[in-house]
């Protein structure tokens, strides 16, 4: 810990949102400082996605506010994007151009100059290892490839929040720990906040972890204290059952008591697409 | 920002092999209509010579061409129309253009622009078709003028509303099949309604053509064309930004 505390880079406070008259997220606040790594754990379903979805401007929360490096993200959606960088689940590749050409229009589409592209380029590709691949058309090149791709595109205009759904997914062992290293390194500049529902990314790659459930945080602290919640080292992956079922059996209790919170707790398969 | 949408939408026509092969063709087909309609002239010229006022070169040659070209880009048109929006929703592109620092308006006028485009590319080897026969002959620029703006025009009306239907849907063939109907359905109504100052002929694309066609420059018809294309490229902004609220 350095004596300076970094900035906020993001900042969301009392987020919801419904669909079809469901509240899909409730209340949810997060707050991001330069140089943090933010893993977002849950269960499928949790309403992981959709916040992240708000968090980036895809979706309009029915209340509260987002800001990134203090802009409002809602007011001024424009000049906010600028600094955000997103890799939705799927990553939003059109595969029929060459990597090349792709990154190229990804940050162009972030508003670097002409000048700069071939920096922004060979410095993105370099650091996702897609040297070998810039003139291969994207639908050639294997999952792993892709994926990469789709992290490239999010960090070519080295933005100061760094929004990445679910990155490893689908990936061999190899490629994954490339990935890791590539997004703790990241993190040394920006803030990054990645959704997953793999407890050892979360022990590998984060400063700190917020748990969610049924589209609420019901757990924020750092990875280290999540490992030792209740007294035990090194338990992450039983702390984080133990806090998720605690949270279902209070939901549970309540719903008992208050017939009219079961509203909110009802099933929700529709948050994850 | 909307130019580069719009350059993004052409690379990626152009890296599709299926456009190139349209592109061919297409070509052929305008090749033979073209030579089709001067070998009906050619046999037609010594009957037109004994005439006191016979009709010109440009008028039975490139004034049907232009309206036939017209009924066909109406069956094309949806066909990369579909494209526009509902694949990159089904392809979960749209959520890098979402992200990205651009409005809505600039993602709808890019696409328009991107297609509106391609569409011209392809389809100006008919007018250099026909400027050959200048070699030979004198052609009525007059009249030539009129068709392409006309064709122009049509062709941006049904692209917007053709972007518009894309706009609704994640499925690319609802869109192409909702865009035909659409456009067939007004073509249909309009040659369907017998009487002549009925509505049908007032909304119809393909009706407002016609006085481009035989050389009018009619204000009303050129208002309408871009009432026609401004309404749905607003309806298309409108739903993009709907997009954010209802997800």
């Amino acid at each position: 810990m350095s004596d300076i505390t970094p900035e906020i880079t993001l900042s969301a406070r009392n987020l919801t949102r419904f669909f079809g008259g469901q509240q899909i997220i409730h209340n949810v606040s997060l707050a991001l400082r330069r140089g943090e790594v933010l893993g977002l754990l849950g269960h499928n379903g949790a309403g992981k996605s959709t916040t992240l979805q708000m968090l980036t401007g895809c979706l309009q929360p029915d209340g509260g506010t987002i800001e990134i490096c203090s802009v409002d993200l809602l007011r001024h959606p424009t000049q906010a994007k600028q600094h955000l960088g997103y890799l939705p689940e799927i990553p939003p590749l059109y595969r029929e151009l060459n990597t090349d050409d792709y990154l190229t229009f990804a940050a162009r589409l972030r508003g670097i100059g002409k000048a700069d592209i071939a920096a922004a380029l060979t410095q993105a590709k370099q650091r996702c290892g897609l040297e070998s691949v810039g003139k291969k058309i994207i639908s050639t090149l294997s999952k792993g490839y892709q994926q990469r791709v789709g992290i490239a595109q999010a960090i070519i205009h080295n933005p100061a929040v760094i929004v990445l759904d679910e990155p490893t997914v689908g990936l061999d062992p190899a490629q994954i720990r490339d990935i890791r290293t590539l997004i703790r390194e990241l993190g040394n500049h920006s803030s990054v906040i990645l959704s997953t529902h793999l407890l050892t990314e979360v022990e590998s790659l984060c400063d700190r972890v917020e748990i969610m459930q049924k589209g609420k945080l019901i757990y924020g602290d750092t990875t280290a204290r999540l490992a030792n919640y209740n007294g035990e080292p090194n338990q992450l992956e039983a702390n984080f059952i133990r806090i998720t079922e605690q949270e279902t059996a209070a939901n549970a209790a309540s719903a008992t008591s208050d017939p009219a919170a079961t509203d909110a707790d009802a099933p929700q398969g529709s948050t994850e697409k | 920002m909307i130019r580069l949408i719009a350059m993004r939408e052409l690379r990626s026509l152009f890296s599709l092999p299926s456009s190139w092969f349209i592109f061919a063709v297409l070509q052929f087909i305008f090749a033979w209509f073209f030579l089709g309609r001067l070998d009906a002239f050619l046999e037609l010229q010594p009957q037109f010579a004994q005439l006191a006022n016979p009709p010109g070169v440009t008028i039975t040659i490139a004034a049907p061409i232009f309206n036939t070209i017209a009924l066909l880009l109406m069956m094309l048109i949806p066909m990369y129309t579909m494209r526009l929006i509902a694949e990159e929703r089904r392809n979960q592109t749209l959520q890098l253009l979402l992200s990205a620092p651009l409005s809505d308006t600039h993602i709808a006028l890019g696409k328009f622009f991107g297609l509106l485009l391609f569409l011209a590319i392809l389809t100006v080897s008919v007018p250099v078709m026909l400027y050959s026969m200048s070699l030979g002959t004198s052609l009525d620029h007059g009249l030539m003028l009129s068709n392409m703006l006309g064709l122009l025009l049509l062709t941006a009306s049904f692209v917007a509303l053709g972007l518009y239907i894309s706009a609704l849907t994640s499925q690319p063939i609802i869109a192409a099949i909702g865009t035909l109907a659409v456009l067939v359905g007004l073509w249909l109504a309009d040659i369907g309604a017998t009487a002549a100052d009925s509505p049908w002929h007032a909304i119809s694309p393909l009706n407002r053509f016609q006085s481009f066609n035989a050389g009018l420059l009619d204000s009303s018809d050129t208002l309408f064309f871009v009432l026609f294309t401004g309404v749905f490229l607003l309806l298309t902004i409108r739903r993009l930004r709907n997009n954010r609220i209802y997800g």
